[in-house]
């Protein structure tokens, strides 16, 4: 079903973090998984099984069989400097292995229970210490601004990585465009809270034991910086729900879970903002969560990660890890006079 | 209430195998049919190791359960579910170091260093080790007494495992704080011979 860009190359401007050519995972030895499965017969039964269990469970419970989440093509340009000359993750590996516990806790969790989720209507409010609030609907997020696509590493704390190919546009686009008070000094973000629609927010088990509605921020030297974007789209159609659908915040330096999903509100503040993994456990998950491999997670060791690229289960590899996940030059800066292993 | 015969403990005991190993086809299979996530490692050593703490379960259950119900012929399966403990922890090591690790092995001995729930499920890999291989009847009768006193390191497992579970979750504890009271329930039942068996040691 998903159309592979392949991988995206040929750039004029290379940026310090793109990878070398000689970093780049050769092209897989391995057959690919699919053949396998079907000189050994069975490509049948994969293609039947999951039908006939889902068919099988929906008859149990007596509701009709649901069509999955559509998405929708969108136009977008390329900008030079946001093109990695890396191996982009699989798109099927991207929308299937997510970190997102309003609909489980499980890494394909997302996949399965997010399907039926509801973006339209959709509202993103933008408020606070601003010249005026905005509120976006659904259609506003993909005309309003000139989508362009940005290739950036995705660095989970568990220590696994990605290369997504997000469309949207830039954060700071969207708070100039809101007019940011001099009296700003953090921009608090928030997921939707619909336990209705989101099984984790009405269940703790299936949840986490996280407090909904999720809740994330920066500071707004952070956020006006020019790498945080509001993505409404990946692999160059609108955004899957189990990826945060309608929009997204994606952080490139930063890991995985202050990227916030699903998001209908942005507020100006001039406070820092209470963060969800950091009211969990602050002692593993601080209000940065830079990417750093000095700093390691009680359980993870930062200092390298596994790569999930194109190919089956043996053709991941361990690459060590770059200081603020190789974007240092954009960002660097932001922490000059901070303690990071103090404000990890 | 009838007697398991020999007979009955035979059909018992292929239940078992079959309970046992139709989980791990059924990896195989949603492994093999992309039906385990994006990227199936987290997947493939959360599996296995709740197959290990499962069938850890099952073995500290079958005591209590022979006892109960006068069944002593019962006994005769822990060797068999004890040896399945042994291989879902194999497969859940083996798929740490080869499917996350990806064989570093100097990394994996700083990690089990550093990192106190790996350390805690290695010592649980360690003592299942030594039981399995002296799980024969040709070593257990060679050991004589000492055997018991070994293989009572099963209630240090039945301890730690619980708690490297416990410990290795980000957030979702309610799962791994149930293990937790099941085993907690399983060692009070045996709080008198655990005590002897202390008593011993010392």
């Amino acid at each position: 079903m998903a159309s592979k860009k392949g991988f995206t190359k040929g750039i004029s401007n290379t940026p310090s973090w793109s990878l070398k050519e000689n970093e780049v995972t050769p092209e897989s030895v391995f057959s690919d998984r699919r053949n396998i499965i079907k000189a050994m017969g069975l490509g049948a039964l994969g293609a039947s099984l999951p039908g006939q269990v889902q068919a099988g469970l929906f008859d149990l419970f007596g509701s009709e069989d649901k069509p999955p989440f559509a998405v929708q093509g969108l136009d977008y340009s390329k900008p030079n400097q946001f093109q990695i000359v890396d191996r982009l993750t699989p798109e099927d590996k991207i929308i299937r292995h997510n970190n997102f516990y309003e609909f489980g806790t499980s890494k394909q969790d997302p996949f399965e229970n997010a399907q039926q989720f509801q973006v339209n209507p959709w509202e993103l409010r933008i408020e606070g210490l601003v010249d005026k609030s905005l509120t976006l609907d659904l259609n506003d997020l993909t005309t309003k601004f000139d989508l362009e696509e940005r290739i950036y590493r995705l660095r989970c704390v568990e220590a696994w990585s990605m290369v997504v190919p997000w469309v949207g546009f830039s954060l700071a686009e969207l708070l100039k465009m809101a007019g940011v008070s001099s009296k700003a000094t953090h921009v608090a973000f928030e997921t939707l809270f619909d336990p209705d629609q989101m099984p984790g927010q009405k269940n703790r088990l299936m949840g986490g034991g996280i407090h909904y509605p999720y809740v994330e921020g920066l500071t707004i030297n952070e956020a006006m910086n020019e790498l945080p974007f509001l993505a409404v789209g990946l692999y160059g159609k609108t955004l899957p729900p189990q990826n945060g659908a309608p929009v997204r915040l994606v952080l490139p330096w930063k890991y995985g879970f202050k990227s916030i999903k699903s998001v209908v509100r942005i507020r100006v503040t001039d406070k820092q903002p209470p963060t969800s993994w950091n009211q969990l456990a602050p002692h593993e998950y601080g209000f940065y969560a830079n990417v750093n491999p000095q700093v390691d997670h009680p359980r993870w060791s930062q200092a390298s990660e596994r790569s999930i690229g194109e190919g089956g289960l043996f053709s991941a590899k361990r690459i060590p890890t770059q200081m603020f996940n190789g974007y240092g030059e954009q960002v660097a800066d932001l922490y000059k006079n901070l303690d990071l292993r103090k404000y990890y | 209430m009838k007697r398991l015969t020999p007979r009955g403990l035979f059909w018992l005991k292929g239940l078992l195998h079959l309970s046992f190993l139709t989980p791990i086809i059924y990896l195989v299979v949603m492994v093999l049919t992309d039906n385990a996530g994006g990227d199936p490692v987290q997947y493939i050593i959360h599996y296995t190791g709740m197959g290990a703490i499962n069938a850890l379960v099952v073995t500290l259950l079958i005591s209590p359960i022979a006892k109960r119900f006068r069944q002593g012929l019962l006994l005769q399966t822990r060797r068999l579910v004890g040896l399945y403990v042994f291989a879902y922890a194999s497969l859940h090591i083996a798929a740490f170091i080869s499917l996350d690790l990806l064989f570093a092995w100097g990394f994996l001995f700083e990690e089990i260093i550093k990192r106190p729930y790996i350390l805690v499920g290695a010592a649980c890999f360690i003592i299942a080790t030594f039981l399995a291989l002296t799980s024969f009847q040709a070593i257990k009768r060679k050991m004589g007494k000492g055997w018991q006193s070994l293989h009572n390191w099963v209630y240090v497992m039945a301890l730690l495992a619980p708690i490297h579970f416990y410990w290795s979750v980000k957030s979702e504890i309610i799962e791994p704080s149930i293990y937790i009271g099941v085993f907690v329930l399983l060692l009070w039942y045996r709080r008198k011979t655990i005590k002897q068996w202390l008593f011993k040691l010392k």
